[in-house]
């Protein structure tokens, strides 16, 4: 069978097992879009940003674990997607992004809408590649769906310039069944002698604690930590991005740590004897000051990414491999040796964590009828019976969903934790209810950044993605503002909105329902209403307490145990 | 400490700026780069020369090895091994320098590769220390261009830097 590049490309999708393309057609990918135009198995969600769109294929990969699939054009097309790609890079999510380009005739001309898509891209992507000849499309897609999805998961981009897709240019197609690279050889299966090692510390702890990240949710291993922190009895905290992978209702269950983390799970973190770090990285956001990070801890560290492991902190036990793999060798080890070997300290830390866990942190003080945010979230928590997909944009409000929103499976939790991406959380709401059309699916957002992307509530209405919406409405940059409060002396730079639109007629506009909230008495009532309409979408708008702060805190520079409480 | 890093990578377009663009993101210093096609013409070998304490260089490895396109990473420091740098280096030759400048090159095991009424042009291999002693050996003869080539280094011994087996 012959067939054209543009069909080639379709071809490979199929062979992939690509059942949907958000993209945005453009001069350089009309071929492909004919292809694509021509057949009903890849169905394509046309975006009204290219932002969205990456965004969209980003949070349908985060739900499903399967890649995400994007097709935007050349120049702009492709720069409009770097912040999408970006996002995906830091979190470590398989992307395809496929990108239209000039004629190789013309690269390097300045022509029409010509971007070094490939010298652009290359610091935001796992790989990239420019495909110069219609024959290597196959093979290119093969490596590009192996590369993005195995590893370290990321975004790999294919460029792709339109005379390699011309239709006119038939050839024969046969898609590769399987592709090694010599240069790319992940290592899945940890060190039998690094896990033995790693074993006997983590038995004879007496101050234990299991540090996860989002690695535990990318790597599908959440029912393996589950079980690993179970048999051992040991007190558990989440990442931002592994919210999720242990259930949050769980008594072993400490909460987020780091810089908006729970006080109990940061002073477990900074008094903890062995810390067992599992696929996290050490984040800023999460250590505090290094020089005061874990200063009692010997550190066992699991990753698929050598590159993570001592990057930010040395560690005493590095084992690198898939998080599943090394946690279903650890079993079995865990078990003969009859668990935890220290039950009396163990006893003895579980009663100062109850100490540390009467703080009660989250609690936070009503007042009258002003909505307050947290209340908003745990409400909306409730309501969805903490079985909804939650995304969020990024500041304030995404704090208050990691912290108030008990989750209690893997890929529930949807959020640009590493690049903190504002505009996020609609268009990756949408890739979920595409993906899920059954599910509950809510975006907790802002005023301010849901209007980063808020052109995707047009597409919401073409392709019928019924999402719930709720902004916390505060007029101001809450995170900014927060900080402007706490370290430059009240000094409001350029934090409060004053020209807000009518959020309630915007929705409207867009085909949708608009509700606006103004009294914490009228919360539940309003989201009740609001879940009960299954087929629309509803943008609530909670006209939410101005000066809510985020707590706890961990000011910059400081340590995991020196928190702002409230 | 300075090191020096031998990098096997796919020879593909771009994939120096793969690894210059490295460097740059993160932070690290490059002080040379070499790199041409090897025997097999698949392969690039890409000496680099950079410095840092064991902590970053552990990091640049790490991170080199990372990219798609690299084969193989080996700190030359692991092993003994052996380090030349190619200098071209063209020196005022006036009537009194004229001898002292061929005696240093001699001395020096350097070849004068061109000369001109008021110059010479000198040819000299060695490691990057050897070099520099040349250069300050010639005290206040006038230098008018020099160009370095930048370090590249062998492992000593029978064994090559070969591609791993898969």
């Amino acid at each position: 069978m012959e067939l054209s590049g543009g069909q080639i490309l379709v071809e490979c999708l199929k062979a992939e097992g690509v059942d949907v393309v958000f993209g945005y057609p453009g001069g350089a990918v009309l071929h492909i879009y004919d292809a694509l135009f021509q057949q009903e198995q890849v169905k394509h969600v046309l975006v009204r940003h290219e932002q969205g769109a990456v965004h969209m294929a980003d949070g349908y990969a985060r739900a499903t674990g399967k890649p995400g699939v994007v097709l935007v054009t050349s120049g702009p097309g492709a720069t409009n997607a770097v912040t999408g790609i970006a996002t995906a890079h830091m979190d470590s999510i398989p992307l395809i992004v496929i990108t239209g380009q000039v004629p190789t005739t013309l690269i390097g001309n300045d022509a029409f809408q010509e971007v070094d898509n490939v010298g652009i891209t290359r610091p935001c992507v796992k790989h990239n590649f420019l495909v110069k000849d219609v024959r290597d499309i196959a093979i290119t897609m093969k490596k590009a769906f192996y590369i993005a999805t195995t590893g370290r998961p990321g975004p790999v981009v294919v460029d792709i310039p339109k005379d390699v897709t011309d239709p006119r240019v038939m050839i024969p197609f046969d898609y590769p069944a399987s592709v090694s690279l010599r240069s790319y050889h992940p290592t899945v299966k940890g060190h039998t002698g690094q896990i033995r090692k790693a074993i006997d510390l983590i038995i004879n702890a007496e101050r234990p604690i299991i540090y996860s990240g989002g690695g535990v949710i990318l790597g599908g291993a959440s029912s393996q930590l589950t079980r690993f922190a179970r048999l051992l009895n040991y007190p558990i905290t989440n990442t931002l991005m592994g919210l999720g992978a242990y259930p949050a209702s769980d008594r072993q269950f400490l909460g987020m740590l780091g810089m908006h983390g729970t006080y109990e799970a940061n002073m477990g973190m900074h008094h903890c004897d062995v810390l067992i770090a599992i696929g996290a990285r050490f984040d800023d956001r999460v250590t505090g000051n290094l020089a005061k990070f874990c200063p009692t801890a010997k550190i066992v560290h699991i990753d698929i990414d050598p590159a993570s492991i001592s990057k930010n902190v040395v560690v005493d036990v590095p084992i690198v491999g898939s998080i599943k793999s090394v946690l279903e060798d650890m079993l079995p080890l865990i078990e003969e040796a009859g668990g935890a070997k220290q039950p009396e300290a163990l006893t003895a830390w579980w009663a100062q964590i109850a100490q540390w866990r009467d703080m009660r942190c989250l609690d936070f003080k009503t007042n009258g009828d002003v909505i307050k945010p947290q209340y908003v979230v745990q409400k909306v928590w409730e309501i969805t019976q903490g079985d909804a997909y939650v995304t969020s944009d990024v500041g304030q409000h995404q704090m208050w969903a990691a912290q108030y929103y008990g989750f209690d499976k893997p890929n529930r939790w949807i959020n640009s934790g590493g690049l903190g991406t504002m505009g996020f959380g609609l268009p990756a709401a949408l890739g979920v209810k595409f993906a899920y059309p059954d599910e509950e699916v809510v975006c907790v957002t802002g005023e301010g950044s849901i209007q980063m992307c808020i052109q995707e509530l047009s597409t919401a209405l073409q392709y019928h993605l019924p999402v719930k919406v709720v902004s916390l409405n505060n007029r101001y940059l809450g995170m900014v503002r927060q900080w402007q409060e706490f370290f430059y002396s009240g000094r409001y730079a350029m934090s409060y909105m004053e020209a807000l639109p009518d959020f309630v007629k915007l929705a409207e506009s867009y085909g949708h329902v608009g509700m606006r909230i103004e009294k914490a008495s009228d919360v539940e009532g309003a989201l009740r209403e609001a879940f009960a309409m299954r087929d629309r979408l509803v943008f609530m708008d909670f006209q939410t307490d101005p000066t809510e702060n985020v707590y706890p805190m961990v000011p910059a520079g400081a340590g995991l145990n020196e928190m702002i409480l409230v | 400490m300075r090191h020096i890093i031998s990098i096997l990578m796919e020879n593909e377009a771009g994939a120096l700026s793969r690894v210059a663009g490295l460097f740059s993101a993160r932070g690290y210093n490059i002080e040379s780069l070499c790199v041409a096609p090897t025997v097999d013409e698949t392969l690039s070998r890409m000496t680099l020369v950079t410095r840092g304490d064991e902590q970053i260089i552990e990091q640049i490895i790490k991170q080199l090895n990372k990219l798609i396109d690299v084969v193989k990473v080996q700190d030359m420091a692991d092993a003994p091994h052996i380090e030349r740098e190619l200098m071209l280096i063209k020196v005022q030759a006036l009537d009194n320098s004229r001898n002292e400048v061929y005696r240093l090159a001699e001395i020096f095991r350097g070849q004068i590769i061109d000369v001109s009424e008021s110059s010479y042009t000198i040819q000299m291999v060695g490691p990057g220390h050897k070099l520099d002693a040349f250069l300050n050996a010639l005290g206040a003869i006038p230098v008018v261009e020099i160009v370095r080539s930048g370090a590249l280094g062998i492992a000593r011994g029978p064994r090559g830097m070969a591609v791993p087996e898969a």
